[in-house]
């Protein structure tokens, strides 16, 4: 930037506390018209209330909030909105029973003649705001039948469709698949080109330092600072966002996999949608991963090997046992445990009880004579609260009171409650901070060690490299190629964070690859 | 989740809303006590009679918190009270009292499983499953009687199901408590409770963790009508007779008096103390009015205001 651009959003002094907590802590945050600003911080460091504060869903308790030179008139979110502030939302605002143009023009309808509203208007606005983006999405699709991607696109095109001065896209490439990411980036330049200020919520620092001109980090509620992104490589963002602790992914040993028995065999396994005819083994006291783009069938996968969508043809054997997992309670039965890809519906009951969320899975085992038993629901939540350092005020708080990685965290004790011997875990990082991502990710390899067989489906290939043995890449339902983590590396490669960096880029290619020969096949 | 037996008093009050049904309980039966006592509000006949009128609603509001609790609803216990009234008095003319009770027990049951049965299998919602079998229900309970009370002659069963006292204390009385009382710990300490609450409060985190939340629901609906099933038990021992107009309309009184005890119509969220305490206070209120000489007509619109007064006040705010 040669002149300064005028500011288009300025907070100074903002804070909030909720019953007692600090969320934010005298906040200053401003962002300039015309740039793309990314705003970092872990789990709890307070992006999204500053967020939530900017666009109106929270009154700050003390603080000024101008927008475009102007002082917003008042703390709700229709004067947010009337100052230009469009915003998605990564819990997803739509509603399911409406359409994919219903609901990017939800109360914003045009009108026909008398009065009525115009849905052809709507869909042919949402039509062209894809074909701006270039994806594909039906826009006369009912949300409730969308896959997580194309419920994403529908946010994000919600969000821009309101020609917004301030656009903020928090987390919106969680969903994504790679190539749908890169057209988003290139409309967010064509934006940006225009004036607009965008503020950019992300985890992936890989896209922030392509995307982002200044970033700015909070840690704990409180701001530690702002900077031109070319002053801030992606360790400097890390020591900021984490503190004094440095726990990056690549400090994560590996480690040698003690591969003992088949745990569990698939054959040709066939699930109701996908995926199609997969096969593979799990060893005991490995890593496996899926690797593969959104729709590749990852998720499907481990929904039949719980038992929440049971396969409809193949073979499932448990230590050379074939069993027959119809619903979820034979999966437990058998040792498998499934933390699922969406967190706040499949794997926890905000309302209740940090306690009562992870005794929830078993139940049967503390109910002796069909009476909880209040010892052990007190036992089992305390001692996983602390093997997994849950940040929470008491077992007792309900979990929405949870930062995202401690929710998480939460769900995955309620299934290391299982004792299992398998362990699924659906993106068990998304949209979580840096340092409990790693936290998570020794964890998994802990697990290994300890003899169970570990499955890890995720969309940030340098988590599956960091955390696997083997990478199974699927495509389309189908289970591509199978690959050994060691023959990933260079072996002349000698510094981590390089070997990583190189790893991350072969795997890229692989699920590349996997897709041309679908689509060859097709065609 | 809130533990008001172990917080401290400063929480009762910090947590008034929570608990603004017990608030308000006391301070309507102040308001009674201070206003109606010339009255006979405090006459220990009249609190009995409370509790005789209380004692039906309450025992089907017990199972109807489970059924909130799920995340279902049951507008059927009513209509099916007045059902079980029939087929009892008719089973008992023929095969003696313990025919009776058993044929009341077989109504509830058939009832329920099929209302179950509609709900988790066929994909129903509870609410169109019961309330077409609440005028299945009334309808069968009409046909099988000829629309004409059926007398009861079994001395033995009109004490033992609502007519009897011990001492001064009615068999009424001890039903509400042994339900109640067994609700309540079903509901707080059991493992059924615990998965009702889960199916509530989040089905499908629920199913993901292995909880089989049909067989659940189809669960808290058997148990709702068999509690209505027993409701009419008592009703038709108290008057001595079965009818097929006993219990109509009680579904609403019993609904309001979870809601009003602080079960959530949403499911996820339910307490049986509270409900109890809910019933009793709808009893409460009918007897005051009618202890104040207020008309019908005037009592019903009475009644709605403190209702909704009391469900707003309990609403949070901000």
């Amino acid at each position: 930037m040669t002149s300064p651009a005028p500011v288009a959003v300025r907070m100074t002094g903002i804070s909030k506390s909720f019953g007692g907590i600090r969320a934010l802590d005298g906040v200053d945050f401003e962002v300039l018209t015309g740039e793309v600003h990314a705003l970092l911080g872990g789990n709890g460091a307070g992006k999204s209330t500053i967020l939530k504060v900017l666009n109106g869903v929270h009154v700050p308790d003390e603080g000024a909030i101008e927008v475009g030179g102007q002082k917003l008139a008042a703390p709700t979110p229709e004067a947010a909105r009337a100052a230009g502030i469009a915003m998605n939302f990564q819990e997803m605002s739509l509603i399911p029973t409406l359409t994919v143009a219903q609901n990017i023009f939800l109360t914003r309808e045009a009108r026909d003649a008398r009065g009525m509203i115009d849905d052809a208007d709507s869909i042919r606005r949402a039509q062209a705001i894809f074909d701006m983006l270039q994806v594909e999405v039906d826009p006369t699709a009912l949300v409730g039948d969308l896959g997580a991607g194309q419920k994403q696109l529908t946010e994000i095109a919600k969000a821009i469709s309101q020609d917004a001065r301030v656009l903020i896209l928090d987390e919106p490439s969680t969903a994504l698949s790679v190539s749908d990411v890169e057209r988003l980036f290139v409309f967010l330049r064509q934006l940006k080109a225009k004036g607009v200020a965008i503020i950019y919520v992300s985890h992936r620092m890989d896209e922030i330092a392509r995307i982002a001109d200044r970033a700015t980090i909070l840690r704990d509620g409180k701001h530690v600072i702002t900077a031109p992104l070319a002053d801030l490589p992606i360790d400097v963002m890390i020591e900021h966002i984490v503190g004094k602790r440095s726990k990056g992914l690549a400090d994560v040993a590996r480690g040698d996999a003690m591969r003992g028995e088949v745990l569990l065999d698939l054959s040709r396994v066939t699930g109701p949608h996908k995926p199609e005819d997969v096969s593979f083994t799990l060893h005991r006291g490995e890593v496996l991963g899926l690797a593969g783009l959104l729709g590749s069938g990852r998720s499907a996968l481990a929904r039949v090997i719980a038992g929440i969508e049971p396969a409809i043809a193949g073979d499932i054997r448990i230590k050379g046992q074939k069993v027959a997992i119809r619903r979820p309670s034979d999966a437990i039965a058998n040792g498998i445990a499934l933390v699922p890809e969406a967190r706040a519906t499949q794997g926890i009951i905000p309302a209740h009880s940090v306690a009562d969320n992870m005794v929830m899975s078993v139940l049967g085992r503390i109910t002796p004579r069909g009476m909880v038993d209040r010892a052990r629901v007190r036992e089992i939540a305390d001692k996983m609260i602390d093997r997994l350092s849950i940040k929470t005020a008491s077992r007792d708080h309900a979990v929405s009171t949870l930062s995202g990685g401690n929710q998480q965290k939460v769900v995955i004790g309620k299934w290391l409650a299982t004792e299992p011997e398998i362990l699924i875990l659906d993106e068990p990082t998304a949209g979580i901070d840096i340092g409990s991502k790693a936290e998570i990710i020794r964890l998994v390899r802990d697990l290994a060690q300890a003899g169970k067989g570990v499955i890890v489906i995720s969309s940030e290939l340098s988590e599956l490299l960091t955390a696997c043995d083997r990478i199974l890449v699927m495509a389309d339902g189908r289970a591509h190629q199978m690959l050994d983590r060691a023959d990933l590396d260079d072996p002349a490669e000698t510094d981590p964070e390089h070997a990583l960096q190189a790893a991350e880029r072969r795997l890229q290619v692989e699920i590349q690859k996997a897709l041309s020969i679908k689509e060859a096949s097709h065609g | 989740m809130a533990k008001p037996a172990t917080a401290p008093a400063g929480a009762f009050f910090a947590n008034w809303r929570q608990n603004i049904i017990y608030i308000g309980f006391v301070v309507i039966f102040l308001v009674f006590a201070a206003t109606l006592n010339d009255k006979g509000f405090l006459n220990p006949n009249n609190l009995l009679n409370i509790v005789r009128q209380t004692a039906m609603i309450a025992v089907m509001a017990v199972a109807m918190t489970f059924v909130l609790s799920a995340g279902e609803i049951d507008l059927s216990v009513g209509a099916v009270a007045g059902l079980a009234t029939v087929t009892v008095a008719m089973a008992i003319a023929v095969a003696g009292p313990v025919g009776g009770v058993l044929a009341g027990l077989a109504t509830g049951l058939a009832v329920g499983m099929f209302n179950g049965w509609l709900t988790t299998k066929i994909g129903i919602p509870s609410f169109l499953t019961t309330l077409a079998m609440m005028g299945i229900a009334k309808g069968v309970a009409m046909w099988i009687s000829d629309t004409a009370a059926v007398p009861i002659l079994s001395a033995g069963y009109s004490w033992v199901f609502g007519g009897g006292s011990v001492g001064p204390i009615p068999v009424l009385m001890f039903w509400m408590a042994i339900i109640a009382g067994i609700g309540h710990i079903a509901l707080r300490r059991s493992g059924f409770g615990r998965r009702v609450l889960a199916t509530g409060g989040g089905e499908t985190a629920a199913r993901y963790s292995g909880i089989d939340t049909a067989s659940i629901k189809f669960r808290v609906l058997v148990l709702s009508s068999c509690a209505a099933a027993l409701a009419g038990m008592l009703y038709a021992g108290r008057l001595q007779s079965g009818r097929f107009q006993l219990g109509e309309g009680d579904e609403l009184s019993v609904i309001a008096a979870a809601v009003l005890g602080g079960t959530s119509l949403f499911g996820g969220k339910g307490t049986v103390i509270g409900t109890i305490v809910g019933a009793l206070m709808i009893g409460l209120i009918n007897n005051g009015l009618i202890l104040m000489g207020l008309e019908f007509s005037q009592q019903l619109i009475a009644r709605g205001g403190i209702i909704i007064l009391a469900v707003a006040l309990s609403q949070k705010r901000g």
